[in-house]
């Protein structure tokens, strides 16, 4: 069975279709990347599915031990400022906080093996401010490998990487893809560096759901 | 100095006004801490002109003032909260708006109504203000924050530094940011006895940014905007007796010079 179940999912805002009548799955393993142009829908489409956002239309239906609030977001980098008082471990375990009751404690394992993952555990008590763009990246991936079991969900993880950073975070993506099942919403599409193994493109005039193989095709086609 | 604390403190009016300002401290530093953060530092300013205004309003009509405030605040802090949630609306502007008409309309119904009740006290504080009510009521204030601060200080964080993510872990944003307005308004109301509507943002303020200059985590922060905020109180309020200066005022520019020499620190390092 999949993990996500999408069904003639349709969003309009202020009466304009964002997106209509989209049909797509993800399994446990899969690497889903979400393509097209600047203001298709794609940020949207994922704030659906993290029920931030309501759709106007469709279901969307999660597998039975997948709960909406379990899955590990990580949203298009913001701005925060490099004052703002936030060391790494702090960041990283508030992953957790929506599995945590209120008297208990963080799951502390779970925090340090995140950190270990993504090779930032020397970094725990630095201030968040401080840190790399690279760096700051792999603490909001952290985070969100804290607050799933299953399924990330990633807006742009890459943007303003530089070459080397970006290739560093596509390679820790692929190799987190073996635990976790990936939908993420990205713009590098080149196919030098082609991640997933599966393609939803929300672009009006070219839409597509399919395996990465049969969208290099259609676009070699073109 | 000491000398002039033990001496100052022989008072009973000062005895009053130093354990509700310690405890007023520490509340606006932990109120601070969160709405400095969340970059909403207006919304403290915008309530404390609100909170004059409808003072003025319940005295203008013989109301208890201050419960009458606390629920005008509340209600203050809630629709400036769902302002900021609907990007339609530009905040800074919605709360300039509201802050200066509860101001123009206290300030209308006191001239038509005559009073003679010296406003001027809440405008810029007064220790000798401080009553035995003022100081009950500021001990169940501090022990409300600190203990919400102590058991929801994850929470707190998780909304303070990335709502969205919070919100898709499904943590109750809205639920605590209505703790954080109402714990904000009660704050307001009960400090600008003592500092003055026009000074009791800075409390709420200051430490926080003093604070922001030398710590490396949240937690780290709030221990020090609290620390902070107590030393600038007892130093302010010192100052205040030596020079029979206003407290209110003594205590804000305290914070500034700590402010100040936290901001060179943190630049010369």
């Amino acid at each position: 069975m999949s993990l996500i179940k999408v069904q003639n999912l349709s969003l309009s805002y202020h009466g304009h279709p964002v997106f209509e009548k989209l049909n797509f799955e993800v399994n446990r393993d899969d690497f889903l990347c979400v393509v097209g142009p600047n203001g298709c829908g794609k940020t949207t489409l994922l704030k659906c599915l993290l029920g931030l956002i309501k759709p106007t239309t469709g279901k969307i239906i999660f597998a039975d031990n997948l709960d909406a609030n379990e899955i590990g977001y990580m949203a298009q980098r913001h701005h925060i400022d490099a004052n703002f008082p936030a060391s790494v471990y702090e960041i990283v375990s508030s992953g957790a906080l929506g599995q945590t009751k209120l008297f208990q404690a963080y799951p502390r394992q779970r925090i340090q093996d995140a950190l270990k993952a993504l090779k930032i555990s020397n970094l725990a008590k630095e201030k968040f401010g401080h840190l790399s763009g690279g760096q700051q990246q792999k603490v909001l991936l952290a985070r969100a490998i804290v607050a799933t079991k299953e399924l990330l969900i990633l807006d742009e993880p890459s943007n303003n990487l530089d070459y080397r950073s970006k290739r560093d975070f596509y390679r820790i993506l692929r190799e987190l893809n073996r635990d976790f099942a990936i939908i993420m919403v990205t713009h590098d599409l080149d196919h030098h560096n082609l991640v997933g193994n599966r393609i939803l493109s929300l672009d009006h005039d070219n839409p597509f759901f399919g395996t990465t193989a049969e969208y290099v095709r259609r676009v070699h086609a073109h | 100095m000491l000398i002039s604390i033990f001496e100052m403190l022989q008072y009973d009016f000062i005895q009053r006004a130093f354990i509700a300002g310690l405890i007023i401290s520490i509340c606006a530093a932990l109120i601070g801490s969160s709405l400095v953060l969340r970059r909403q530092s207006m919304i403290g300013d915008g309530l404390s002109h609100v909170a004059f205004g409808t003072v003025a309003i319940a005295i203008a009509f013989g109301w208890a003032p201050l419960e009458f405030s606390i629920v005008a605040v509340i209600i203050a802090a809630f629709f400036i909260l769902c302002l900021n949630d609907n990007s339609k609306v530009n905040g800074d502007a919605a709360i300039a708006i509201l802050s200066a008409s509860a101001l123009a309309l206290g300030t209308f119904i006191v001239s038509i109504r005559g009073v003679n009740i010296d406003l001027n006290a809440y405008l810029f504080g007064s220790v000798l203000a401080i009553s035995m009510h003022d100081l009950i009521a500021s001990i169940i204030l501090g022990a409300a924050i600190i203990t919400t601060f102590i058991i929801l200080r994850r929470q707190i964080f998780a909304i303070t530094f990335d709502e969205t993510f919070a919100k898709s872990i499904g943590v109750k944003v809205n639920l605590y940011q209505s703790i954080l307005a109402i714990l904000c308004a009660f704050t307001v109301v009960i400090g600008m006895k003592m500092l003055g509507a026009l000074l009791i943002s800075s409390l709420i303020i200051f430490p926080c940014l003093s604070a922001m200059q030398l710590s490396k985590n949240f937690r780290q922060n709030l221990i020090f905007s609290v620390t902070i905020s107590i030393i600038c109180f007892i130093f302010g309020l010192t100052a205040s007796y030596i020079f029979a200066a206003p407290a209110g005022a003594s205590i804000v520019l305290v914070n500034l010079c700590v402010f100040l020499l936290c901001f060179i620190y943190n630049k010369l390092r």
